[in-house]
């Protein structure tokens, strides 16, 4: 008995992904989109299989020339090859963030779901140490940390999710005090469900979809911070091939060697724009209007 | 509604309050104090003690908090570990030249906004829409130091139209900065102007499908005539709550756009006390750019209660 109810629930949530998902390819800003990320993620796990070059090949004879048929996007300043580099430029930047927006988003919700249910002066005040978070511009919060931990992984996955778990907060307990006012919720307590149940099988359901959006648009703010770090010197550290820091090195010889900023330019807002209109048709696709907010 | 607007004030002071007490603890929390961090591998000894009397740092926390929350409040930040200088003085130019910055952009973008917003909406789903809609992704998503970049490269590299970086002084009056500031105005504006067009639009269309456009219409109701009377009216007071967080993201998100112009606005300010480890005046930044954040929504939130009569009563259920 207790199985077939589960390979029922489960087929039914088989069903509603893939309906998700035809529903988000079926746009052309969707389909771009998908096509845009899955792109990016397979070239970020394929990369050091199919660059041509070393990524660290220092060489004189190179430096500044422009694009060959054998280098195909030019070398930079110290004649190391743009195009391996280009390719593996993304890894720590989908690395970092790939990690780091899981936890910000379930950190977040949790935290968000609880104080929603547990709502007066408690909500109250947690909501104000949450706008009091906000108030303060993220690099400014990023970058004190940044520079006084250092610049590793082990720093930026724990910074980056911290901070970008503080506004999910607040996505998921708006979220929760919609869902919470509904009648099911007041069956369910009637049923005599306990907290937890009803957390389990009333609410995460129907808040999953707002979070769903709400991580997607989290992984492309997070990009964003992370190569603006990267460009201003607090992300990624040189050897590591890193769009950000490609772009911020190659713009001292922008005058007489474009391409150097060119590519990383390209590959950088493909994958950041892909997310976007993945989360942009994701949002239609669930029904959710997700207004546009600026990315505090 | 006087209570309200008190209500609202008073939630403002509490949540300035609490980012005090927030930046204040947060340096205390973390490793090493202001002496530390900015003497770095010499702080031992006879230098740091004489840096930590100069700037207090062997009273208890507690008291040195309202001393410089109290400060804070009349004016006065402190002095900074380098060079000992007054922070107010230091700040109040760069923070002349980020307003500077700000009030150009927003001269630009949001009439600009506004009027595309209305007409990608009024024109749903028609090439003006989808190319202007597009154009907005473009500009909202990608990161402001790769369109600066780009910008760069083509108006000043290439085309050699404008200057690409700002080389005026902080000190300097606000003529000095054209042409300079040009090229950053645009990439701000261009970023605002993407956030508050998609708002407009939206919200232009949610009343367009309203029902009373749908009853002025039925009525007879000449297009424009609708369109002016009673559908803009409406749909515009939502978006001055974006212009607001726009102005707030404005003042301390373009810290990159500052860096890449080499602007000498609040925000680079901020990075190069940073990576100073200059402590007090990253203190007062932090608390400059929070209340002013902090009161640009305060001010919105006002002004669409002034607007919108609905709203006064809506919020007191609340």
């Amino acid at each position: 008995m207790l199985t077939t109810f589960q390979s029922v629930t489960k087929n039914h949530l088989q069903d509603r992904l893939f309906k998700v998902l035809r529903d988000v390819m079926s746009s052309p800003s969707g389909a771009i989109g998908v096509s845009l990320v899955f792109f990016h993620l397979v070239l970020a796990v394929i990369s050091p299989f199919i660059v041509p070059f070393d990524y660290r090949e220092i060489s004189s004879l190179l430096m500044l020339q422009g694009p060959s048929f054998e280098h195909w996007f030019g070398n930079d300043h110290l004649g190391r090859d743009i195009f391996s580099r280009t390719l593996l430029g993304g890894r720590e930047a989908i690395l970092i963030t790939g990690i780091a927006t899981p936890i910000a988003v379930i950190w977040g919700s949790f935290i968000g779901i609880f104080f929603g249910l547990v709502g007066g002066r408690i909500d109250e005040f947690a909501m104000r140490i949450v706008d009091a978070f906000l108030s303060l511009p993220w690099i400014l919060k990023m970058l004190v940390l940044i520079v006084t931990f250092g610049t590793g992984m082990g720093v930026l996955i724990p910074t980056l999710a911290f901070f970008y778990g503080i506004p999910v907060i607040r996505i998921a307990r708006a979220a929760t005090h919609d869902v919470v006012a509904r009648d099911f919720i007041s069956a369910a307590k009637a049923r005599g469900h306990g907290r937890i149940a009803i957390i389990r099988h009333e609410l995460l359901p129907n808040v999953l979809d707002t979070l769903m959006v709400e991580g997607a648009m989290r992984w492309s703010w997070m990009l964003l911070a992370f190569s603006s770090l990267s460009f201003l010197g607090f992300g990624a550290s040189p050897p590591t091939p890193d769009w950000g820091l490609m772009i911020a090195d190659a713009r001292g010889f922008m005058s007489f060697a474009p391409w150097g900023v060119l590519a990383p330019v390209v590959f950088l807002s493909s994958l950041i724009i892909g997310i976007n209109l993945t989360a942009d048709a994701l949002a239609k696709a669930l029904g959710i209007d997700r207004i546009q907010k600026a990315p505090v | 509604m006087l209570s309200m607007l008190l209500r609202r004030l008073l939630l403002g002071l509490v949540t300035v309050v609490l980012v005090s007490i927030i930046i204040f603890t947060g340096v205390e929390i973390l490793p090493g104090d202001a002496c530390t961090a900015f003497l770095e591998r010499e702080a031992q000894g006879k230098l740091l003690e004489n840096c930590r009397r100069d700037l207090d740092l062997n009273r208890p926390a507690l008291e040195r908090y309202v001393d410089w929350a109290s400060g804070a409040v009349v004016g006065d930040l402190g002095v900074s570990v380098n060079g000992q200088e007054s922070i107010a003085e230091l700040v109040g130019n760069r923070m002349n030249n980020s307003l500077l910055l700000a009030f150009c952009a927003l001269l630009v973008g949001v009439p600009l906004a506004i009027f595309l917003g209305v007409i990608t909406a009024l024109w749903r789903d028609k090439p003006i829409d989808l190319f202007f809609s597009t154009v907005a992704i473009f500009a909202m998503t990608i990161p402001e130091f790769v369109s600066s970049t780009v910008l760069i490269l083509v108006f000043s590299v290439w085309l050699g139209w404008l200057p690409g970086i700002v080389l005026t002084s902080a000190n300097a009056s606000a003529v000095e900065f054209f042409p300079e500031i040009i090229l950053p105005v645009i990439v701000v504006a261009m970023v605002m102007t993407a956030h508050i067009l998609r708002m407009v639009r939206t919200s232009v269309i949610d009343v367009l499908a309203s029902d009373y456009v749908r009853m002025a219409t039925l009525k007879g109701v000449p297009y424009w005539q609708v369109v002016f009377r009673h559908v803009l009216p409406n749909a515009l007071l939502p978006a001055i709550n974006v212009v607001a967080l726009t102005i707030a993201w404005l003042l301390g998100g373009v810290v990159v756009i500052e860096v890449v112009f080499n602007y000498p606005g609040l925000g680079r300010m901020m990075i190069d006390s940073i990576s100073d480890r200059d402590l007090p005046v990253v203190q007062a930044i932090a608390l400059i750019l929070a209340t002013v954040y902090v009161s640009v929504n305060l001010t919105a939130d006002l002004l669409t209660m002034i607007a919108n009569p609905r709203l006064r009563t809506l919020h007191m259920r609340k």
